[in-house]
């Protein structure tokens, strides 16, 4: 019988500390898990290396002081192409930077899964992502080309943060939009995953409506399970929902000042997730 | 015909161009002009291209830009789009905060690296797209801060530093065209340096030389770009922009 691992945010959050190098799935403002990322908000945790593939959860872990370091190809909210806060953390040179490229990352994520100390890639060479990050090594290929290529570090994680569609309480996760994006690769570089859903659901319904390919993330990886309804907001989590795009873009704009943004932490981010949620619902009814 | 052909149409068409006999690859444009010329190639005389709905899926019908497809021809997530790039099976459009004569791009920020005046987007997949599949820039508005000297955060590698990393970097390595709303330029001089190929019309070499903040290989006659066909003006205007979306991007 496998193990119940269901947990709060919370609790998740209690697993970490300061100084861990934590990754987080999704991809710019898609499927990012908002809701841990809120839990962390929430807590003394800081100092932290983050790797992801950046949307609002760099910016809002930006602006509340917890990166020591970003490892990233990009941050970006997508339909708002420059991150405020991350521009804003930049321009102050608040955190440390290791900009790589996405392919890269990619490899780095893998390397680390299969416990490869590095991927050769032909990606970096000629750029300054050679220049910006000096202690990127080439490799030269030992067959009869002899290519020189980057030897792309294995990014292992301390822990990594998922947002899915469905999961069971054993570790399942299973998505259902159009792009698994990379969360299958975060959890296997991860000493610890954190998976947060949509729904928990029983095993068997996992496999009833939907093909064997949707279950992305084995329970194998995975340390805990988090059931967070709209835990994904306001970044996109098809076919559960969209991207808040009205909630956006009041995030992009009182990011944009200090006492817009002290406004806005107190009025969404002050509480629990219950209360963000309900802050969210009241947004929504006085748009409309 | 010439008078009522906008600028916007005409950048429309020399993206199109960019794409012409690219076979059964994937165009990747980025940029709303650039999409629609992706698009106008694919109806006329690149039918094999594919395209993506922008998310994770191959298209299988050419709708206008800025409307959904209905059709879907296969399953493109992020990690196969980077497998699509590595193969070389694309064709990329991409933009470029900063451009330099040997097509050095920067999107990533201005400024010194370390704490950067303006941050920008980040590298993305600039690196892995130049060296690994053709790539061409599309620069909806050509001036001297985007045409620099030298970039700040080289992004996509041009020729100088793809044929300086190691002597097989370059293997792969093809900066097609960089089109403009003022022209269209490519990399054909013996020191693989940005060449005037066609002036938009209504815009003098000269114009362009002004607006590039390096010296600028110009030869002695300078073509206009093409003039769209009555087809293509017409897919343009009304199957692939019926809304007039590329007005905003290019102002005639």
């Amino acid at each position: 019988m496998s193990r119940d691992k269901t947990m709060t945010a919370d609790e998740v959050v209690a697993r970490l500390e300061s100084g861990m190098t934590i990754g987080i799935g999704g991809w710019g403002s898609r499927r990012k898990p908002m809701a841990l990322v809120r839990a962390l908000l929430r807590s003394d945790i800081t100092d932290l290396t983050v790797v992801s593939y950046g949307g609002p959860d760099v910016g809002l872990l930006a602006s509340a002081g917890k990166i020591r370091k970003l490892v990233a190809a990009f941050v970006t909210l997508d339909s708002i192409p420059l991150e405020p806060h991350f521009r804003a953390a930049r321009e102050h040179g608040a955190f440390e930077m290791t900009e790589l490229d996405e392919a890269m990352f990619m490899w780095g994520l893998t390397a680390a899964g299969h416990r490869l100390p590095f991927m050769p890639i032909r990606a970096g060479l000629g750029s300054d992502v050679m220049k910006v990050n000096p202690r990127l090594r080439t490799v030269r290929s030992p067959y009869d080309d002899g290519e020189e290529l980057v030897a792309v570090p294995a990014l292992r994680l301390d822990a990594a943060l998922v947002h899915l569609n469905r999961a069971d309480t054993f570790g399942n996760g299973q998505y259902l939009g159009p792009d698994p994006y990379f969360d299958d690769l975060f959890c296997e570089a991860a000493d610890h995953a954190y998976l947060s859903c949509e729904r928990i659901v029983d095993s068997a319904e996992l496999r009833a409506e939907h093909g064997p390919q949707t279950l992305l993330v084995s329970r194998a990886y995975v340390s805990g399970v988090v059931e967070a309804p709209g835990g994904a907001h306001f970044t996109s989590c098809a076919p559960d929902y969209d991207r808040d795009e009205a909630f956006q873009r009041a995030y992009a704009q009182a990011a944009t000042d200090p006492e817009e943004w002290r406004r806005f932490t107190e009025r969404f981010l002050s509480g629990d997730e219950d209360a963000y949620q309900a802050a969210v619902a009241a947004f929504a009814k006085e748009a409309t | 015909m010439s008078e009522s052909v906008t600028r916007a149409e005409y950048c429309v068409v020399a993206c199109a161009e960019a794409w012409r006999g690219d076979g059964e690859i994937l165009a990747s444009p980025m940029g709303t002009v650039p999409t629609i010329g992706a698009r106008l190639a694919k109806l006329t005389f690149s039918p094999d291209l594919l395209l993506t709905d922008g998310e994770a899926m191959l298209i299988g019908d050419v709708p206008a830009v800025g409307s959904g497809s209905r059709v879907t021809e296969g399953w493109l997530p992020y990690r196969r789009h980077l497998a699509m790039v590595a193969g070389g099976r694309r064709h990329v459009m991409m933009g470029a905060s900063q451009l330099d004569r040997h097509g050095n791009q920067n999107i990533s920020c201005v400024g010194d690296w370390a704490k950067p005046r303006r941050q920008l987007l980040g590298v993305r997949g600039a690196p892995v797209n130049t060296l690994n599949n053709p790539t061409s820039y599309w620069v909806p508005r050509h001036s001297p801060r985007v045409f620099v000297d030298k970039v700040d955060m080289v992004s996509g590698v041009g020729y100088d530093r793809a044929a300086a990393a190691s002597p097989m970097t370059t293997r792969f390595h093809e900066i097609r065209r960089v089109i403009t709303d003022l022209a269209v330029l490519d990399f054909a001089t013996p020191d693989r340096s940005l060449r005037l190929l066609s002036v938009h019309p209504g815009v003098t070499a000269d114009q362009v030389r002004e607006a590039t903040g390096f010296p600028l290989t110009v030869p002695d006659a300078v073509p206009h770009t093409r003039m769209p066909s009555a087809e293509e003006l017409r897919l343009i205007r009304e199957v692939l922009d019926p809304k007039g979306l590329r007005d905003r991007e290019v102002r005639s």
